[in-house]
């Protein structure tokens, strides 16, 4: 009985053959999903730097950087959250009200900068905690959740802020935008942060149970219940983190802006998505991974700087983008219906 | 309606007079129950009859108003399904319950992972991916599923492999009883009897297995014994090969008289 077991199972004769196929279908789709990003990353370079001679140096590859930063920060916390099967229309907004919170405290009421920060840290993990809460607790959608958070921390930042962008920030406050220079190329210290803050989330994401757990509950939350998970307590996490994440990608905003601006942040939400898409993480949840991520900030910072570079308008930039998110969804799409 | 057993054989697991009221409905009316090392008992009943409740009380999934789990001849109470599962018994459940972008060895260890040793995963939780790998292997083997990759992505196995994930995740981490709810329902004819070789490979390896299944073929091929549940409590245990299945449908069906059944040739357990 065993023998007809692993050869009925394992692949015996006619069973083997389709399923052979169909792995190894899955397997390429599945390399495309992961390795089509950072091919279209490449291409995007190579063509740009056929048509314009500055793209390539170091001055502009830290500038693409620099532009990209504040997204790319943003898109992490999306991107956990995407990964739940879940989504955050709040983002920039609480960014937003993270960055009024740093920047007025310390400002105007003299808070410590350092202190200042954290405060704005804190307030934006509090919102990612709220609609975490409300998620898990009232078992509500993410997306009604966050929009309504959305609006909310909007009015929250408007009122606080009584419409003044905030100046003449200290000092502690907007280092992270200063530089540091590699042969003629300046590498703000914010860049750096952001690519610490990818390499952490991409180790929890690979390496670590809770990690797994994050793709566990994305992708059948049912039997991730079954298996013992704390699903509740694992989405309030999530969406913490990505909280916190918000209010270091505020942090990175002023200091590189050097000001505290309450109309911030207002496009953030579908541009973190866009990364997230980009990348190829599925917007159903379970597949994907925060490097993807990085690639799809960078491939829109890319095209931005490239058609300005070779003096297209810049709304060719918002077309080409378009374009791209539907082809990476149609990707991830066609390879899921293929597995079936 | 208790079947007399020999006072030297305790059961693995036993349920005596559990009683479940939803409100004016009785679920279960002073069910009993008996599962033995060594054997596989199929639940069967008509709709209405209490096999779920009686499933879920047992796996921890509800909590009887009356009446007593026991396991190993001791008393004890599931809080919950993670409860019984720290008793020892696992749940094999119908709808594929896997992650299936996740490989094989992270759906083996979903929830109970292992870490590297030392600093590296006290400190820093990293996971001991080959380890899993290789005891996923293991575990595989043990069961006779010939899957050779077990970083191969769940979603590419066919059903039936898929369940063989379960069943083995089941059969890895129980040290008492293992309970497939309607394991076959979702599969093909074929897939059903991988899992069916499945099931006897599960008691083979020494531990027992409750099955819930509509299916009356599957339950007559594999089953030791039947236990057939009616209007809230155990009417019969009959063993297979003693009854036809038309008997087995009028016993359930309240056609036959279970009580007549059960005291002529109620069978005793495996010796």
């Amino acid at each position: 009985m065993g023998v007809t077991m692993s050869s009925a199972i394992g692949g015996g004769a006619p069973g083997t053959r389709r399923g052979a196929t169909t792995r190894s279908l899955a397997g390429n789709t599945q390399l495309l999903t992961s390795l089509g990003p950072f091919l279209a990353l490449l291409l995007a370079c190579g063509y740009f730097a056929s048509q314009s001679d500055r793209f390539l140096t170091g001055t502009n590859l830290s500038l693409i950087v620099q532009q990209s930063m504040v997204v790319a920060v943003l898109a992490i916390g999306q991107t956990l959250i995407i990964l739940t099967a879940g989504i955050d229309l709040s983002i920039g907004a609480v960014m937003a009200l993270g960055t009024i919170v740093m920047t007025k405290t310390a400002v105007q009421n003299g808070v410590n900068p350092a202190l200042a920060i954290l405060l704005g840290v804190g307030v934006c993990a509090a919102f990612g905690a709220l609609n975490g809460g409300l998620i898990t607790r009232l078992r509500l959608p993410p997306f009604i959740v966050t929009l309504g958070t959305l609006n909310i921390a909007f009015a929250l930042t408007h009122i606080y802020s009584e419409e003044q962008t905030v100046t003449r920030l200290p000092e502690a406050q907007t280092w992270l935008g200063t530089t540091f220079s590699i042969g003629d190329t300046r590498i703000p210290y914010g860049a750096i942060l952001m690519f610490l803050l990818y390499l952490l989330v991409w180790y929890v994401l690979r390496q670590t149970a809770a990690g797994r757990h994050i793709y566990a509950v994305g992708n059948n939350p049912e039997a991730a219940r079954l298996t013992g998970i704390n699903v509740q307590r694992l989405l309030l996490y999530v969406y913490t983190s990505a909280g916190v994440l918000y209010g270091i990608a505020g942090m990175v905003l002023i200091a590189r802006t050097k000001v505290g601006n309450p109309q911030e942040g207002q496009t953030d939400n579908l541009d973190s998505i866009t990364a997230v898409v980009l990348g190829g993480t599925s917007l159903f949840g379970g597949r994907g991974g925060v490097m993807g991520t990085l690639v799809g900030a960078l491939l829109v910072g890319v095209f931005r700087n490239g058609l300005q570079l070779t003096g297209l308008e810049s709304i060719y930039q918002r077309l080409i983008t378009g374009i791209l998110v539907i082809v990476a969804v149609a990707v991830d799409q066609l390879a899921r219906r293929r597995q079936r | 309606m208790t079947a007399e057993q020999p006072p030297d054989r305790v059961p693995v697991l036993q349920a005596r007079g559990l009683v479940k009221r939803y409100g004016q409905v009785i679920a279960l009316d002073g069910a009993d129950f008996d599962l033995y090392d060594g054997e596989i008992v199929a639940v069967i009943g008509d709709n209405g009859a209490g096999k779920s409740t009686l499933i879920k009380a047992l796996s921890g999934a509800l909590i009887p108003d009356q009446g007593d789990i026991l396991l190993d001849g001791q008393p004890v109470r599931f809080n919950g399904p993670l409860d019984a599962r720290r008793h020892g018994i696992e749940t094999v459940y119908q709808d594929l319950a896997v992650a299936p972008a996740l490989d094989i060895a992270e759906n083996l260890f979903l929830g109970r992972e292992l870490r590297r040793s030392g600093p590296l995963g006290s400190v820093f939780r990293m996971l001991d991916k080959r380890r899993m790998a290789v005891e996923s292997e293991g575990h595989m083997r043990d069961l006779k599923i010939g899957i050779h990759s077990m970083r191969q992505a769940v979603e590419t196995l066919s059903g039936g492999q898929r369940q063989g994930v379960a069943v083995a995740r089941s059969a890895a981490f129980a040290r008492h009883v293992v309970i497939m709810d309607e394991p076959t329902a979702a599969l093909g004819v074929k897939e059903t009897h991988m899992v069916l070789d499945l099931i006897r490979q599960v008691r083979d390896r020494g531990l027992p297995v409750i099955l819930i299944s509509h299916n009356m073929p599957n339950v007559f091929e594999v089953a030791d014994r039947v236990h057939i549940q009616r209007l809230g409590r155990r009417i019969a245990v009959i063993e297979p090969h003693n009854f036809s299945m038309s008997d087995a449908v009028a016993i359930m069906t309240g056609a036959m008289a279970g009580e007549r059944v059960e005291t002529d040739v109620l069978p005793s357990p495996p010796a």
